[in-house]
């Protein structure tokens, strides 16, 4: 069989904050090591989470999800008790000074594209997720030729772009504020 | 990290719901699309004060990358791990009870084979998390975290203990309804979603500001799992339905197929 039942549209049920307590239930051990420290071209990509007035948020969950060094997009299982076949996937929550870490490999990029590692950010005080990318700085033409950051307002757009520091890549998330990073809503995604 | 006292009390709590309520009510009147998602600025939940994005949400079209999700299988998942009153070497105290449900996206597709987590309090309303200062027994058989994989038609079903509610900081006498954390990914990385489900007839529901975020009454119902007498067990578990519809994918119906 071929087809696809008809179903009339149906509503996606609302999101809810994380809330204050996944801490024992989200993280998994290894979850922020997509490959291990001695993995060629292994790099760390940190940073931390801020509110609107600067304070860091020590409790809220990062997600990232990316393609493969040679830009092939993962099908391994694995994220949750690593084994380390490339999974593409990991999880990573704030410390107490509202700071994360993965280590993980740049990915490839698609043609006329800069590469980006895909994150969703969830908080207490956060009542739904936010989906944002991180784009790295490996190829400075890609950047300024990346069709989907052209379409992003220029004093916003270094938000979205991690800056290499002496350990591999930081990227800051404010949550609210001037420096407010962008946020991305989807086609299909609703209010 | 703030230390002061909450001062507001539930009634002051109460009279901000109302207002956000009426406000969306004459939103709807002046012909605004009903809301299907909580809001992100809402003022009774006192954290989401300094933790909400003011600007815009950037339209972004998904790239290869998103339009995939991790793949997850029983290397990540024991079956066991849906059984969360079986984990701890005994039984744990409280009103077994088995959540069902099916993970589908907005056009009806089943989510297949792809991970759901779970977290709770225990059934007098105490996590096992350290943070976790209610003064209520932690019980030594029940961590109150699941997983499991859905099935080739979206299905998911745990077997657990009713939570209880517990109070939390965001004003007096702050008391959350019972409910469970759900955790789900879908076909791609746009469907991503963390949420809870409640229980009917949860007098605390009308008091929760988290829960009355979702300000449009027909879209937070969708968070409240329906009593199933044909999920109830004799002599062994009540039992909950709670149906899981994600955001739209962007996959076309024949690549779903060609996928499955
Ligand atoms: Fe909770």
């Amino acid at each position: 069989m071929s087809h696809v039942r008809e179903q009339p549209d149906q509503v996606p049920v609302p999101g809810q904050t994380v809330g204050p307590f996944y801490g024992y239930a989200l993280p998994v051990a290894g979850g922020e090591q997509l490959v291990p420290a001695t993995h060629p071209g292994a790099v760390r990509l940190h940073g931390t989470v801020t509110d609107g007035e600067g304070t860091p948020v020590p409790d809220s969950l990062l997600e990232i999800w990316q393609a493969d060094a040679d830009g092939s997009l993962p099908r391994a299982e694995g994220s949750l008790r690593r084994g380390y076949p490339f999974t593409g996937f990991g999880r990573a929550a704030t410390d107490g000074g509202g700071s994360y870490e993965f280590t993980t490999v740049v990915p490839g990029a698609e043609p006329g594209r800069a590469p980006f590692v895909a994150m969703t950010v969830f908080a207490r005080g956060l009542l739904n997720r936010l989906f944002t990318r991180v784009y790295l700085p490996v190829d400075d033409a890609a950047l300024r030729e990346d069709p989907f950051l052209a379409g992003v307002p220029q004093e916003r757009r270094h938000t979205l772009v991690a800056t290499a520091d002496e350990h591999g890549y930081r990227f800051d998330l404010r949550l609210q504020g001037d420096d407010e990073t962008v946020f991305l809503t989807f086609p299909r995604h609703e209010a | 990290m703030s230390t002061t006292p909450p001062t507001a009390t539930q009634a002051d709590v109460d009279a901000e719901i109302s207002a956000a309520s009426a406000a969306y009510d004459a939103e709807l009147r002046a012909g605004t699309a009903p809301r299907t998602q909580p809001r992100l600025d809402y003022a009774p939940y006192r954290s989401s004060r300094l933790r909400h994005p003011t600007k815009d949400l950037h339209h972004a079209d998904p790239e290869s990358i998103e339009l995939v999700a991790p793949v997850f299988g029983h290397r990540d998942v024991a079956v066991d791990e849906a059984d969360l009153t079986i984990q701890d070497g005994g039984e744990p105290i409280g009103e077994r009870m088995v959540v069902a449900g099916r993970v589908v996206d907005a056009d009806g597709r089943p989510v297949r084979r792809q991970l759901v987590e779970i977290w709770q309090a225990n059934a007098a309303g105490r996590y096992v998390h350290k943070g976790d200062q209610h003064p209520a027994p932690i019980d030594p058989h029940f961590t109150g975290v699941g997983r499991c994989l859905t099935d080739d038609d979206g299905g998911y079903r745990f077997t657990t203990i009713k939570p209880g509610p517990y109070p939390w900081r965001n004003h007096h006498n702050a008391w959350r309804p019972a409910h469970i954390h759900f955790s789900v990914f879908g076909s791609e990385f746009t469907q991503r979603m963390v949420t809870q489900v409640y229980f009917p007839g949860d007098p605390l529901l009308a008091l929760d500001p988290i829960y009355q975020s979702i300000v449009d009454p027909r879209a937070r119902e969708r968070l409240v799992a329906a009593y199933d007498h044909d999920l109830t067990t004799h002599e062994w578990a009540t039992g909950y339905r709670w149906d899981i519809v994600l955001t739209g994918s962007h996959a076309t119906p024949m690549e779903q197929e060609d996928d499955a």
